[in-house]
């Protein structure tokens, strides 16, 4: 079974897929592994890490030296096509007019979606993020604790391939033994923050990042992951084979063709194909759910890309895995008598409680790095290392005024340059007005890597004013119903963004940093706007009432019993970590219960 | 007229008269400065009508300037922004000049793009070029290109400087903005990469962190 088109598309199917990143990738291997007949729908066209991605070209082989473009929101060599915040044709509202109150929607219309660009950060739920009422006295908890994911984790980091260590944290969980890739080694400046930092009461450990650092041990980790099922693991071992570890050189985002990286095609698709129990249809842009008389759903309408027609895909099971917000937005344009505010939403709470992760960033120059022998620092393409959170008692005493925390992420070094890798040169040597000819080169190249930056990223509980719901006017390209956007920061978010800018100052002033200007007092300034971390989640959080919440604690929708949801819309809340992981995790978890219950002929 | 004159094309004039007349301010031959200002008047910058490389470009493919756009200096900006760009990263001992390594081809890519952020770009760095041409003839009676480097100088010092005379200040707006994209266009490329001591970009089967020498410099080892 391959990538097909829509005419290709077999009668019926065990089990729908929307969506091809992380959660869709997940589900899709869990289930066909276990020999589930499974059709994945992906709204973007096909894509091939192995001889699409740009990893050695320099910005000088690009338009405008590779920078950012309203067609290529993170420059030209990242390898998000078709993607963005803003996509023409795909429109989205805001209801709020003040700049705060903005959300920023990113879209990846492409295969395997956003696992083809992002940081591969891959840092676990702590038992405290699950539970935040129980914690903090805020948000919701989870129906679900740390320890029934805790197996989850260490199967998706066994299969895709982590690199980190155990720290023994307070709220960052080890991963079991056997299951992390040895940690990369340090750079200088992350050396440099690991002897400094503790000065300003942090600590600098090795970050975990989905990239192989060494080739996965492709004897032992099938039999673990599929035990007695001899076809999944031969098909894994094959998969793990085909990997090659980092070579150390390019940038992770613009994705991996020698496969170092997770990506979903490289490490989901790929197996899941091979089984011969998938079909992958590209350029299907979902539409609706629908049901059959029973209220069950049973398949999807979609537009055909390639040909502007309506298709429509059977299942006896349906798993929405389109990205939070999309999956929100196909389920409150699936309307019928039965379920008159959008499909699995009788509990009202669908689209609502959004998150986003609660960042900020500041930087300075260090000056002893200036004159550092030259070196290659490339690496693992991104960070080695970064600071967790480790201020619990001080949560604990509740004097923050903020829930949960933070963690720092910087990727120092001596990057590839852009266009900006000169800038202000003079300043940093004291020189007035602007400095050109030779006196500028020396300058150039005193200064070049000798900036350090911390980008935060904590904490969000739910509030009752991040939401979204169908705008009344306004549809896109297709004719679809478009989502509109309300979004609040509360004080919790205000009151965090504030000890991030203070306590990155504090941090760059212990590595003996120099600032162009103080860090930012008013937090609204400070803050990044909704969405644009891209780690929306929520939107069908899950609960254990079904009367508060979309889905139970399987992300299986209260309302209808097969139909899932396999991507960050059922999280509760947003931890300090990065949400991919636990979405792969979620996913693994679901598609465990959901062949039990196919199994049991409860669905 | 075209069928598309764009709605800026007036302001672009009025700019090119008011930097104009900034240029020649002091001057003591009456009618140079109307005359000039005349001469500006006739070529405003022309329209943007290119469309963007859109949203799923051949990414692996090696572009040049002019490949997605076409370009927009006429002959002389050329010239002087080639000139332009040796004053400010000339060649030395361990490096090549800017102009060697394509930098004025990629400015002009700049300022042909059809994309907001550089916009603004495309009439401070015509104009500039053109006051730049303009000043020379004035100053020393020669083209940019065809100064002495002493004369090349006297002329960036003026617009270099901290605090530029009145006459001065969009000289300098353009100057700086001009040096920092020479700047980012020669640093982007293998040539500029090697200088600043950019080493990456290659495999290996090792990352073996940093020498003894770099932790030795910072006080690890």
């Amino acid at each position: 079974m391959p990538v097909i088109s829509a005419e290709k598309a077999q009668s019926t199917y065990d089990v729908v897929i929307v969506g091809s990143g992380a959660g869709g990738g997940q589900t899709a291997y869990t289930l066909t592994m276990e020999g589930v007949k499974v059709l994945m729908l992906e709204a973007g066209r096909s894509f091939d890490p192995a001889t699409e991605v740009a990893m050695f070209q320099l910005p000088s082989h690009a338009p405008l030296r590779g920078t950012k473009t309203p067609d290529k929101q993170y420059g030209f060599h990242d390898s998000s096509i078709h993607s963005g915040w803003d996509i023409p044709g795909e429109p989205y509202s805001n209801a709020g007019t003040k700049p705060e109150d903005q959300f920023k929607w990113w879209r990846q219309r492409m295969m395997g979606g956003r696992t083809n660009h992002w940081g591969r950060i891959s840092l676990r739920n702590g038992p405290y993020d699950f539970k935040p009422r129980t914690v903090y006295g805020a948000g919701f908890d989870w129906p679900i604790t740390y320890d029934d994911v805790a197996p989850y984790y260490d199967k998706v980091e066994m299969l895709i391939g982590v690199f980190g260590s155990n720290e023994g944290l307070e709220n960052s969980p080890d991963s079991s033994p056997g299951v992390l890739l040895p940690p990369p080694k340090f750079r200088v400046g992350e050396l440099y923050a690991q002897k400094h930092a503790p000065k300003a009461g942090m600590k600098v450990t090795p970050i975990h990042r989905a990239v192989l650092s060494v080739p996965q041990d492709a004897e032992k980790i099938p039999a673990r992951l599929h035990p007695g099922n001899p076809k999944a693991q031969a098909i894994l071992a094959d998969s793990m084979r085909g990997r090659a570890p980092c070579f150390w050189a390019t940038d992770c985002h613009r994705g991996c063709s020698i496969r170092a990286n997770y990506d979903s095609q490289t490490v989901h698709l790929r197996p899941a194909l091979a089984t011969g129990n998938l079909d992958i249809l590209p350029n299907a842009m979902a539409r609706e759910v629908t049901l059959s008389k029973d209220g069950k759903a049973n398949g999807i309408t979609f537009i055909d890309k390639t040909t502007g027609q309506e298709g429509h895909v059977k299942g006896r099971v349906i798993v929405l895995a389109a990205s939070s917000q999309e999956s929100v937005r196909l389920l409150l344009n699936s309307k019928s008598t039965l379920f008159p505010q959008g499909l699995a939403n009788s509990s009202g709470k669908l689209g609502k409680y959004i998150t986003d992760s609660v960042g900020s960033s500041f930087s300075a120059h260090i000056p002893a790095f200036e004159g550092m022998p030259l070196h290659n620092e490339d690496g693992a393409g991104g960070p080695h290392a970064y600071v967790p959170w480790t201020q619990h008692a001080l949560n604990r005493k509740g004097e923050l005024g903020f829930p949960g925390g933070y963690h720092l992420e910087f990727n120092p070094g001596r990057h590839m340059p852009n266009m900006t890798v000169a800038n202000g040169a003079e300043r940093l040597a004291g020189r007035s007005g602007t400095s050109y000819g030779r006196q500028f080169k020396e300058d150039a190249r005193r200064f070049y890597g000798c900036r350090i930056g911390f980008g935060a990223q904590g904490t969000m509980l739910p509030n009752d004013g991040s939401f979204c719901e169908i705008d009344p006017n306004l549809k896109d390209q297709w004719g679809i119903p478009v989502l509109r956007f309300h979004w609040k920061w509360t004080e919790h978010e205000l009151n965090q963004v504030r000890h991030q800018q203070q306590r990155i100052a504090e941090l760059l002033e212990a590595l003996g940093g120099h600032f162009s200007k103080p860090p930012e007092t008013d937090p609204l300034k400070a803050i990044r706007n909704g969405g644009t971390v891209i780690h929306e989640v929520g939107g069908a959080i899950m609960g254990a009432d079904a009367a508060t919440s979309v889905t139970n604690q399987w992300s299986q929708t209260w309302d209808v019993k097969n139909l899932f949801l396999a991507d960050g819309a059922p999280f509760a809340s947003t931890a300090d970590k990065n949400p991919t992981l636990t979405i792969m995790a979620l996913a693994w978890r679901m598609a465990d219960h959901l062949m039990d219950e196919l199994k049991k002929g409860n669905i | 007229m075209p069928p598309h004159v764009p709605l800026s094309a007036p302001l672009d004039r009025r700019a090119a008269i008011q930097w104009m007349l900034t240029a020649t301010a002091g001057l003591s031959i009456p009618g140079t400065a109307s005359a000039q200002a005349q001469s500006a008047a006739k070529s405003p910058i022309p329209p943007i009508t290119a469309k963007g490389y859109g949203p799923d470009p051949d990414i692996v493919k090696i572009y040049n300037p002019g490949d997605v756009w076409p370009l927009t200096f006429t002959d002389a900006q050329r010239r002087t922004a080639t000139a332009l760009c040796d004053v400010i990263l000339p060649a030395d001992e361990t490096s090549p000049a800017a102009s060697a390594v394509g930098v004025p081809a990629f400015i002009d890519e700049w300022v042909s793009s059809p994309y907001p952020e550089q916009a603004p770009d495309r009439p401070l760095i015509i104009e500039g070029l053109d006051w730049i041409h303009a000043e020379s003839q004035r100053r020393f009676q020669l083209p940019f290109p065809d100064l002495q480097p002493a004369q090349q100088t006297a002329i960036c010092d003026d617009i270099a400087a901290a605090k530029p005379k009145p006459e001065h200040k969009k000289p300098a707006a353009f100057f700086k903005r001009y040096r920092d994209l020479t700047a980012g266009g020669y640093y982007t490329t293998p040539e500029g990469m090697k200088d600043i001591g950019y080493r990456g970009n290659v495999t290996s089967a090792t990352f073996d962190g940093p020498p003894l020498e770099a932790l030795k410099h910072v006080g690890l080892a």
